[in-house]
């Protein structure tokens, strides 16, 4: 099968763009080198090609109560111009696809999903639908018409208000951009066409997201990159996405979740809200839960100079090999080994001692609170 | 982004080079190698009297995102290891061809060293 190019592969070329394959898209992993483009979000700005992701649009008055029946987390707790980070589980309480919900109206629902997951997710979703008559919703796969970046560092409040002018047109109501607070989302004009800019991100600092559709993305991006000069914001590639989520132990799916992975076992049973009613996975979920979770994810760091963890390396704790790394990088922050991996709940606490192995050979390593980076 | 690649070393196809004196090979990483790693943060090198034929993998250099095995491109004894490049795997980048080589070693077969690229060869190979 061939990749997948976003609308940007041409800027991604211009700038010197390393290219490589990330479930099944071809996008670029560096510019510069990782660790630069990581430190940049951490000091400044950096903006990242997210136009591989999925978008779903749902609407109509049976919207909410549908959404609710196949999300984990509770929609209802949603204000217009409002989103949270849910699951869609399967019937074993696995997890389908972790997401972003956004309420952009009273009835309308935008979804983010995963870039390797929009097939099975928009499958999933078809095949869970009201049946027909019965209730209002309706279900647009967006994925092909819009796309999106992300605007990411601590110093993007200084701006991006420039970009986008002028009060919000729809969700959240505000006077300028800068206004939004963590997790709302607002609708503004950008040459004509309807664009949302949510203050979210997936790097551990403060940024937006923005959804447009694919026609006008280019433009954006060398808006961004051009409004963003003054203070050196950098295009940033999905390795340093990598190593900024990992340092804040955000999950990527493949990795920390899956199909036989509930969001309880990864550790996010925050957002699962049992109290709403049913939904798929609850009572499986629920079941784990009374039972005991059989593996937990952990953060860890590795103790002294070593080489970086990566996924798949075993975990060991007093000679017993215990679980399995899932994701793992030197942290370009903290500058030591660092990663996420399961392991029976008994090791789970921190400070507990472990030890991954690498090429054949252990080192120790300590099992951290997460987040593993905290902001100074 | 263009690579330098030294008229006076030998190339092997994995992006390792070989400087030869008295018998004794001199191996690192190319130019090029180090541009496409980028952040070179650990290396590990072979035990010093390991033997090694042409070929086999004996060090691994990691970078952020991904470890790569890095091949003798001749075979003898382990007869010295970089512990700068150990201690500061910067240096693969910075000083690929100098400060930053991984190991040296006895050629157990000389000849070997005429079987791999000339610095021409290895320049078309990277499109330099």
């Amino acid at each position: 099968m061939s990749l997948q190019r976003t609308v940007l592969y041409h800027a991604h070329q211009q700038l010197g763009g390393k290219l490589i394959e990330f479930g099944g898209w071809e996008m670029p992993v560096q510019y510069s080198s990782i660790v630069d483009e990581h430190q940049c979000v951490r000091r400044a700005a950096g903006v990242f090609d997210i136009c591989h992701m999925g978008e779903v649009r749902v609407d109509g008055a049976g919207a909410a109560e549908w959404l609710n029946s196949v999300l984990g987390n509770d929609i209802r707790k949603l204000a217009i111009g409002q989103g949270q980070y849910t699951h869609l589980c399967n019937e074993q309480g696995g997890t389908v696809d972790d997401l972003y919900a956004y309420r952009i109206a009273s009835t309308e629902y935008l979804l983010i999903i995963n870039a390797s997951r929009i097939e099975p997710d928009v499958a999933w979703f078809r095949a869970h639908l009201p049946k027909p008559g019965t209730t209002d919703v309706t279900f647009v796969d967006e994925s092909a018409r819009l796309g999106a970046i992300a605007i990411q560092g601590p110093r993007v409040a200084e701006f991006i208000n420039a970009l986008f002018q002028g009060p919000s047109l729809a969700g959240t109501t505000v006077t300028a951009a800068t206004e939004l607070k963590k997790n709302q989302i607002g609708a503004w004009k950008w040459k004509g066409e309807e664009i949302w800019v949510a203050r979210t991100g997936y790097t551990g600092e403060d940024g937006f997201e923005v959804v447009a559709p694919a026609t006008i993305i280019e433009d954006l991006w060398n808006q961004t990159l051009a409004a963003g000069h003054t203070v050196c914001i950098q295009p940033c590639g999905l390795g340093a996405r990598d190593t900024l989520r990992t340092e804040v132990c955000y999950p990527l799916y493949g990795h920390e979740l899956d199909e036989i992975t509930s969001p309880l076992e990864a550790g996010l049973g925050f957002f699962v809200s049992f109290d709403k009613g049913e939904f798929v996975g609850r009572t499986a979920l629920l079941a784990q839960k009374a039972a005991g979770l059989k593996k937990r994810s952990v953060a860890f760091r590795m103790i002294g100079k070593t080489a970086p963890p990566r996924p798949g390396y075993p975990i060991w704790s007093n000679g017993v090999a215990v679980g399995t790394v899932v994701s793992g990088t030197q942290s370009p922050s903290l500058n030591c080994g660092i990663g996420l991996g399961y392991v029976p709940p008994g090791l789970a606490e921190p400070g507990t001692p472990i030890e991954i192995e690498i090429r054949g050979r252990r080192f120790p390593a300590e099992v951290v609170k997460k987040p593993i980076y905290r902001k100074a | 982004m263009s690579s330098l690649v030294p008229a006076d070393l030998r190339y092997a196809k994995s992006h390792e080079w070989v400087r030869v004196a008295n018998g004794i090979a001199t191996v690192g990483i190319t130019d090029h190698a180090q541009h496409e790693l980028t952040d070179v943060v650990f290396v590990e090198l072979p035990a010093v009297g390991r033997t090694v034929a042409a070929g086999e993998a004996c060090a691994v250099v990691e970078s952020v995102k991904t470890a790569s095995d890095i091949y003798s491109p001749v075979s003898g004894e382990i007869i010295a290891v970089n512990k700068a490049v150990a201690d500061n795997p910067a240096l693969a980048n910075s000083e690929p061809y100098t400060g930053g080589h991984f190991f040296q070693i006895r050629l157990s077969k000389p000849a070997e060293v005429e079987g791999l690229l000339s610095p021409a060869d290895y320049s078309s190979q990277i499109g330099a």
